[in-house]
């Protein structure tokens, strides 16, 4: 993975795989403190104890496919090469909040990257369910709920090509706005 | 600078034209791979530009959907396209260049790339 962004499509998409209807995926920047903390929270299946103690070893996975999963222990990886953490907290029934941490400034942090295609994608291949995304830089931010836009949109659909476009020019103009 | 008014706008017009939208028998699938194989690759670049190459163009009856990981991760990102009635065309190692080719090629005028295709590259 060449950003962070793409590790936030990747394990968003452990939630819609765990029957989220509602995905919350936050980019929190606090330059004063050195901190970006990103946190992506559903309301999916969850995981049992067990599961979660190992779900951050690569040669696990829930997949019958193949025997490696590597999206969570990627975002990990990212977080601690530079000066961050990683924490998975997660109840079988209720779903799962993954939340990493780097020190923005580290010179091995990975860029944020196009966080505005990643919901995009996110949004565009899973109409059916719901996503919020905020990014919050210092005090201020901007947040783009799904619902709102459906709500708008009376039925048209979230994955149109068009509708999809302008979503990304309208999240991508009003985080660069806050400074993202 | 965007805002949510712009959106109702676009629902307005596109509401419009949803009348005129082809039936279901036509529809065409552009389904990309997002496995973290897929997405590690470059699939994200792939499938916004088949996307925005089909709202600018303004084709109605394709799709642009995502699958997960179907196997073949050496030749990511994997892209297949559906048409009904006709073979499934199984496209990999592809770029946002090369996606755009296949919406002009392909998916307008019904040639398939077939130097993109599975067969081509597995040689």
């Amino acid at each position: 993975m060449q950003e962070l962004s793409l590790n936030i499509l990747d394990v968003a998409e452990n939630s819609v795989r765990a029957g989220a209807t509602l995905t919350t995926i936050l980019v929190d920047e606090q330059p004063q403190q050195d901190l970006l903390t990103i946190q992506i929270a559903d309301n999916g299946c969850g995981m049992s104890e067990e599961q979660v103690q190992r779900v951050t070893d690569p040669f696990f996975t829930t997949r019958t496919t193949r025997k490696v999963g590597l999206g969570v222990p990627l975002l990990k990886m990212a977080a601690e090469l530079a000066g961050g953490s990683f924490s998975i907290r997660s109840k079988l029934g209720e779903g799962t909040t993954t939340t990493a941490t780097f020190q923005l400034g580290h010179i091995d942090r990975m860029p944020l990257g196009d966080v505005a295609a990643t919901i995009c994608t996110l949004v565009q291949c899973n109409p059916e369910i719901d996503f919020v995304y905020t990014y919050r830089r210092g005090e201020r931010e901007f947040s783009a709920d799904t619902r709102q836009f459906r709500q708008i949109l009376e039925g048209v659909p979230l994955s149109d090509p068009q509708v999809v476009t302008f979503l990304r020019e309208y999240i991508l103009e009003n985080t660069r706005e806050l400074g993202g | 600078m965007k805002s949510l008014a712009e959106l109702q706008a676009l629902r307005d017009k596109m509401k419009d034209q949803m009348g005129i939208r082809g039936d279901d028998s036509k529809n065409i699938r552009v389904v990309v791979g997002m496995a973290t194989c897929g997405i590690a690759a470059g699939a994200r670049p792939v499938l916004h530009a088949f996307t925005e190459e089909v709202a600018k163009r303004g084709l109605k009856d394709v799709t642009v959907a995502q699958t997960g990981c179907i196997g073949i991760c050496q030749y990511e990102p994997v892209v297949e396209v559906m048409e009904p009635g006709k073979e499934k065309v199984t496209y990999v190692k592809m770029t946002p260049e090369k996606a755009v080719k296949v919406v002009n090629d392909h998916l307008v005028n019904g040639n398939v790339v077939t130097e993109y295709t599975i067969g081509a590259v597995a040689k």
